[in-house]
């Protein structure tokens, strides 16, 4: 008989796999030390990873919380772990925290800013997530001005006036829309509300104060200052900025000369200047502009260049988009009947937004670090403001880092989240199945 | 003859040619910059008829059908659909392209939405029907073009010929009076081809008014009542797809068929 013929008699029980083929050290093989570059690279970045962690690792375990000077908190480092040692002094944060978070705002109005704070989230939540009921936009919508209300205080019925202004805005919008076209009636709606704004909400406001005074102790905008002055300056800048981004993606691609002209000198003149330069013009050239004798909030002229510059960016970002469109999806919109405000609703912006999330995301992510710049024009921002007036206080005079990586961290978790945000939404949004 | 035949499935006991005008087309010229794509011309179209334009790439036929629904605008001559003149008049445009559906060489469909969604969109914002009546009548057309099943899906998850199915669907929600079709099938796999021209039969067999843009002469011979010939943005020559095909005039045409059925 030859070999071709074979019987098994007795099945294999199944065996576990060599140790150098799973888990572990599979994964340490193939991805550490897969050949010489790869492992030197892992050896170099062992010994980076050590070094850090050697230099700053005793500063943080040395980390003092409760003292209530700088020299208290060396004192106690040097007790507990001997002359020679440094340590972080965190009990300067411990004691000033308030004003790296509120500035200037007087303590016993605080609940106003935790009020406005936790409606931020409920405000935020319909806008981010689509699952929740539809009718909560409302309240979104109605938010900043109930925001402007509990921070600045003063009599409610300023805020109900500008209400008033929004609502025949909307009015006049919806009724002439139809007939006008959109452009006309939106500008229609926005010159009545101006009207409204400038000639009769402060009528309306002292004569209603008059008859039922409802009011809040007003807070100036000196006393914003920390984190709050950036949130405020942040999230009203990176809300209207997408909008105005938008019209002037649009207005630049606009067949009429006028618009296209006034797009493309925006955007290139604000994207061409420094922001600080900006900032400047708010603080000191917009009020010679301005009628004598009116004053205009520093906080609003400063929120209004932030917003326009960060407009410009979005709507490059935005155009980068459009352009990533096939001209097939415009001509479908166009041979069904759709108008050109309806296709763009309904077909372009929704698919040219999605493509630019990763980069309108980018931009809200450096608005938001670059209302720090703020402190040029004297106002308080976390990092640079409040670190100064904190260390210029004789208790803390000397104290370099702790300031800086506190300020630093709390970016860090607002920018993070953001990120993560996209990226959710990135995958929500994914379509394409292919 | 090598291409396939349809004429004897082709049930054409509705497909009737009226007297009333539905398209009317007189010395119409078009320029690309210093390019003269479209040349003098003069074309009436009736309801009922199934006109078929062919020619080389090149020769305009997609820009003469693309100037009917106003994608492409003309610079001389008249262009009179379903008795409204073509002008830069924004609300006549809207409402000649609500009334003309297009299907397109590459299907064309919103990625971002679902099947429905892309059927219903046109009828909801343009002929202001509610949502249930237009979702209604979307999966009667879904039914029509055999694909009721993927109402849900997104058009990135179909096939080519099931896409174009849907796009023609899509264009049938807004109850046309007439539908062009740009090349309809010349980007799809041989074996797709089949069902987007059952379903355009089907379409002809209804009675609809199609203009078609396409190189499927078993479908002219099949469906059309008029084949268009044209050539460096003319039209050179037109017939019945009888004598187009078996008797046809001038040497261009010759050439043309020669070079398209003669393999």
């Amino acid at each position: 008989m030859s070999d071709t013929s074979f019987v098994r008699t007795e099945m294999l029980p199944p065996k576990p796999a060599p140790v150098s083929q799973v888990g572990v050290v599979k994964w340490m093989r193939e991805n550490l030390f897969s050949g010489p570059l790869n492992t030197a690279l892992t050896v170099f970045g062992l010994l980076v990873t050590a070094w850090l962690v050697q230099a700053g690792a005793p500063w943080l375990i040395h980390g003092v919380w409760n003292a209530n000077s700088l020299t208290e908190c060396r004192t106690i480092i040097a007790e507990r772990w001997g002359p020679e040692a440094t340590g972080a002094c965190w009990a300067i944060i411990r004691v000033r925290w308030n004003q790296f978070l509120f500035g200037f705002y007087p303590v016993e109005e605080y609940w106003r800013l935790f009020l406005t704070f936790a409606g931020l989230f409920l405000a935020l939540a319909p806008v981010l997530f689509d699952a929740l009921p539809r009718k909560l936009i409302w309240g979104t919508l109605l938010y900043p001005l109930v925001a402007f209300w509990l921070l600045w205080g003063g009599p409610v019925w300023g805020p109900v006036g500008v209400l008033v202004g929004f609502a025949l805005m909307g009015l006049a919008f919806t009724r002439l829309a139809p007939k006008l076209g959109v452009p006309v009636a939106a500008g229609a709606g926005l010159i009545l509300a101006a009207v409204v704004w400038l000639y009769a909400v402060g009528p309306f406001e002292s004569a209603m104060q008059s008859v039922l005074p409802l009011a809040l102790p007003e807070v100036v905008s000196d006393k914003f200052g920390g984190f709050l002055l950036a949130l405020v300056i942040g999230v009203t800048a990176i809300v209207v900025s997408l909008p105005l981004g938008i019209l002037l993606a649009l207005g630049r691609q606009s067949d009429m000369v006028m618009v296209k002209a006034l797009s493309v000198g925006m955007i290139e003149f604000i994207r061409g200047v420094p922001l600080i330069t900006l900032l400047f013009t708010a603080s000191l050239l917009l009020q010679y502009f301005l009628p004598p004798g009116t004053t205009f909030d520093l906080i609003l002229r400063v929120v209004i260049l932030v917003t326009l510059f960060a407009a410009a960016y979005i709507a490059e970002v935005i155009r980068g988009g459009l352009a990533a469109l096939p001209r097939g999806q415009y001509e479908a919109a166009d041979a069904l009947g759709l108008d050109y405000w309806q296709a763009q609703r309904l077909i372009i912006m929704p698919q040219a937004l999605k493509i630019s999330i990763p980069g309108i995301v980018s931009s809200f992510i450096g608005l938001f670090k670059d209302t720090t710049l703020v402190t040029f024009v004297g106002l308080f921002d976390p990092l640079k403001g409040i670190s100064g007036v904190v260390r210029s206080d004789m208790a803390w005079k000397g104290t370099y880092w702790e300031p800086y990586i506190f300020v630093a961290v709390i970016f860090f978790l607002f920018n993070f989240s953001m990120s993560r945000y996209s990226m959710y939404l990135e995958r929500k949004l994914k379509r394409d199945h292919r | 003859m090598s291409e396939p035949s349809y004429d004897h499935a082709v049930d054409r006991s509705h497909m009737k040619v009226s007297d009333e005008v539905a398209i009317q087309i007189s010395q119409m010229n078009k320029w690309y910059g210093q390019f003269h794509v479209l040349r003098d011309i003069n074309l009436t179209v009736n309801r009922g008829e199934r006109i078929v334009i062919a020619g080389p790439s090149g020769s305009g036929k997609s820009t003469m059908i693309r100037c009917i629904n106003r994608l492409e605008e003309h610079q001389s001559g008249k262009i009179i659909v379903d008795g409204i003149e073509l002008t830069s008049d924004l609300k006549n445009i809207d409402k000649v392209r609500s009334e003309v559906g297009m299907v397109f060489q590459h299907f064309n469909l919103f990625p971002h939405l679902t099947i429905l969604e892309n059927l219903t969109l046109a009828p909801i914002w343009v002929r202001k029907v509610p949502k249930r009546e237009a979702e209604e009548t979307a999966m009667y057309y879904l039914q029509k073009v055999k694909i009721p099943e993927q109402a849900h899906k997104y058009p990135g998850q179909l096939s080519g010929g099931q896409q174009q199915r849907v796009a023609i669907a899509r264009s049938l929600c807004m109850k046309p009076k007439i539908m062009l079709f740009d090349e309809p099938t010349s980007a799809l796999d041989p074996e797709m081809i089949k069902e987007v021209l059952d379903t355009m039969i089907q379409l002809a067999e209804e009675g609809m008014t199609m203009l078609c843009v396409t190189h499927e002469m078993g479908f002219a011979q099949a469906v059309a009542n008029r084949v268009i010939f044209m050539a460096d943005g003319q039209i050179v020559e037109q017939n019945n797809p009888h004598d187009f095909f078996h008797n046809p005039q001038s040497e261009r045409t010759k050439q043309f068929l020669s070079q398209i059925l003669g393999h």
